[in-house]
């Protein structure tokens, strides 16, 4: 047994892995796609599997689930996934600039669901007393602000002590929760539902009710690439990510940089719970962000903090969700189906990540290599 | 009225120290795994199935069951479904390096879905009008008590009154607190979690015990899903009913300073805290809500406490979340 032992410490190991240098950006994405299309492909057979119907026509009603009718002109279903593609990505957006920063924001469901109690607060106690476009103002300040201030409580411990900046903002996620069912109990009276309210909502462009939504997120997309790829501060977050020594030793204040983007994350957030609550739902419930503000930090994740392929991914990530979630109700399976399915692809890209940045060699290969 | 408060929150601990005992063993090792919620979770609706399964298998009849079997067969599951889920986290985390918050809460993702679906399925083939399976017989089978609990008052009850698991968890935390710190291999794994580099240097197989003690860490977690459908909720799955148990558990890995000795107290002071709503005279259904945040509060303030004291010993493992590759410089 020992013998054995000693001669396998001798021989090199079957495979070996290698830091690759930089992969042509094409290559990546090819393996990145191809993952995605693959894991996708699996998760047709799997559905395949449970509803024994062909993948054909699982695919077809994963997509009439997303598009409904598209080619009768019913365009309703379309809208509705732009509206989930632009909540999501809102939120991504969101915590782009902390990620890049290389501080863990779990928090966007918190923020913005502080976002969203701000703005409907507003709504309720302001809606009867303000003309129209104050109110609006009101409302649209008063949610930015909230989160700003959610997100900032993590940010400035975190800046001053070094606190676990990942699990303070998990907590605080839970503190907004119970803040919300609070709220929502008083108000509602009991009944745990507060009835839409009228006052205060976002203005609807044409007869469409996400347009408003889908066209701010728009907006921020491009703000957020520009301000992270041109802007002084989008410099300086990469720096304090890179390596906070350097951050210092080249001039740049690290906490106020923090405190600072920590704000900008939290406002964001508070914009999307706004756009939930004023733009959508016209109500609020503890399950009005929907456990989106984790997608999106995996969203945020995989798009590599660049905005326009985060948008990319929130397509396909809602793609899953809501074509599962399609396939689950016609084909009598629980609604849970859709949780997996876009968790199992997730994990899928998320395992491709390590073709991108290593190879792997076999021992033969690289015997020249070694001398 | 103070006896059944003491009892009910260690109840409600019991969940969370399973959870929270798993996550030190995990993040001793270097690895802050954010799946525990989804683990926790595939680990309480693996022990259903297998229960579900066992009961049908003996016609419904708890007098044809076995007691040993009824306990041993959800146990098992309950075991190799989590740790099945660990295997995958340490899979994607340990060899092929990604990153461990994400893989954490998209394993969260997965295995709440997992949970939720499996139980779907099972409460629609009871074909029963309720949202939730009934497993009261396994239960009964969980929740044997000791014979002499009853005779001894108060004191009986606070200490001797619970279900096996209850004990079985603080007898794991005090095992892994031995472990950790009196053996050779807690003296391993503690150094694979500061700097793994070294570790390596001395030897030590740095990826077998990331490994080991991730899976070990998901396995013991994935009991605490099973104390919470077999003991704490008379054998009923009903989808969501866990809840955020699971993130409870990582926060009480903090506030117990990654120490699973702390962890045992920790939890029944969770316990207390989530129930307290419950026992203050007078509250109105509002201020309950107000007060059910009261576990997370206390949490973020240990934190702040740690973070600003900043003793070596109470900070985490130093290479916690950082995958580790050995040629890298």
């Amino acid at each position: 047994m020992a013998d054995t032992k000693k001669v396998k410490a001798h021989r090199e190991p079957l495979v070996h892995i290698v830091k690759r240098d930089d992969m042509p950006s094409w290559k990546a994405w090819l393996i990145r796609i191809g993952t995605i299309v693959v894991s996708i492909f699996l998760m047709g057979c799997l559905s395949m599997m449970l509803t024994e119907r062909s993948l054909i026509d699982t695919f077809e009603i994963m997509y009439r689930g997303v598009f409904g009718r598209i080619e009768t002109g019913s365009t309703v279903m379309l809208w509705k996934y732009l509206q989930e593609i632009a909540i999501l990505l809102c939120l991504a957006l969101a915590l782009t600039p902390a990620f890049k920063m290389k501080f863990w924001n779990c928090g966007a469901e918190g923020q913005a669901l502080m976002g969203g109690l701000a703005a409907m607060v507003c709504m309720i106690e302001l809606g009867k007393t303000l003309s129209y476009p104050v109110l609006l103002v009101v409302v649209i300040v008063a949610s930015v602000v909230t989160g700003a201030v959610w997100g900032l409580i993590p940010a400035v411990f975190k800046a001053l002590f070094n606190t676990n900046e990942t699990l303070f903002t998990l907590m605080m996620n839970y503190i907004a929760t119970q803040i919300i069912a609070y709220y929502v109990y008083i108000v509602g009276g009991g009944s745990n539902v507060i009835q839409p309210v009228a006052e205060g909502n976002l203005p609807v462009i044409g007869n469409n009710r996400y347009l408003v939504n889908i066209i701010t997120v728009a907006l921020i997309t491009v703000l957020m690439y520009v301000y992270l790829k041109y802007s002084k501060h989008g410099y300086e977050i990469s720096v304090v990510g890179e390596s906070q020594n350097t951050a210092r030793y080249i001039g740049i204040n690290v906490k106020k940089v923090i405190i600072r983007t920590m704000v900008i994350s939290g406002a964001v957030c508070g914009i999307a719970g706004m756009l939930l609550v004023a733009g959508t739902d016209h109500s609020i419930n503890t399950d009005t962000v929907g456990g989106q503000g984790f997608t999106a930090i995996m969203v945020s994740w995989l798009g590599q903090f660049n905005p326009f392929i985060m948008v990319l991914m929130t397509g396909v990530i809602c793609f899953l969700r809501m074509g599962a979630a399609k396939v689950a109700d016609t084909c009598m399976l629980n609604a849970s189906f859709a949780d997996i399915v876009v968790g199992i692809v997730i994990l899928c890209v998320v395992g491709c990540e390590f073709f991108i940045r290593y190879s792997v060699k076999f021992r033969h290969g690289k015997k020249e290599v070694k001398a | 009225m103070i006896v059944q408060f003491i009892c009910r929150a260690i109840l409600l601990g019991v969940p969370l120290l399973f959870g929270s005992t798993g996550e030190i063993v995990t993040e001793k090792s270097g690895h802050l795994n954010l799946g525990i919620p989804g683990i926790m979770y595939v680990g309480a609706i693996s022990g259903v199935i297998g229960a579900f399964l066992y009961e049908n298998a003996c016609g419904n009849d708890a007098a044809n069951m076995n007691g040993v079997l009824a306990v041993l067969i959800p146990f098992v599951c309950a075991v190799l479904g989590s740790t099945l889920m660990g295997f995958i986290y340490s899979f994607l985390t340990v060899t092929l390096r990604a990153n461990q918050n994400v893989t954490g809460l998209a394993l969260t993702t997965f295995g709440i879905g997992l949970g939720n679906f499996f139980g779907g399925s099972l409460i629609k083939l009871t074909e029963t009008d309720m949202p939730s399976i009934a497993l009261t017989k396994t239960s009964a089978f969980f929740s044997v008590k000791l014979p002499f609990a009853d005779d001894l008052g108060a004191i009986g009850e606070i200490f001797f009154s619970h279900d096996f698991l209850t004990y079985l968890a603080i007898i794991i935390a005090v095992v892994v607190a031995f472990v950790l710190n009196r053996t050779r291999v807690g003296l391993n794994l503690r150094s694979v979690g500061e700097n793994p580099a070294t570790a390596d240097a001395a030897g030590i197989n740095v990826i077998r015990y990331k490994y080991v003690a991730t899976c070990i860490g998901s396995a013991i977690a994935g009991l605490g899903g099973l104390q919470y459908v077999m003991a704490y909720a008379n054998g009923v799955w009903s989808n969501n009913a866990f809840g955020d148990r699971g993130w409870m558990a990582i926060a009480l890995v903090i506030f117990a300073l990654w120490k699973p000795s702390s962890a045992i107290v920790g939890s029944f002071i969770f316990g207390a805290l989530c129930n307290a709503n419950n026992y203050i005279q007078g509250l109105g259904a509002e201020t309950q809500e107000l007060f059910k945040m009261l576990p997370y509060i206390v949490t973020i303030i240990v934190l702040i406490i740690t973070s600003m004291r900043k003793k070596r010993e109470h900070q985490p493992p130093a290479s916690l979340g950082v995958s580790y590759f050995r040629e890298e410089r």
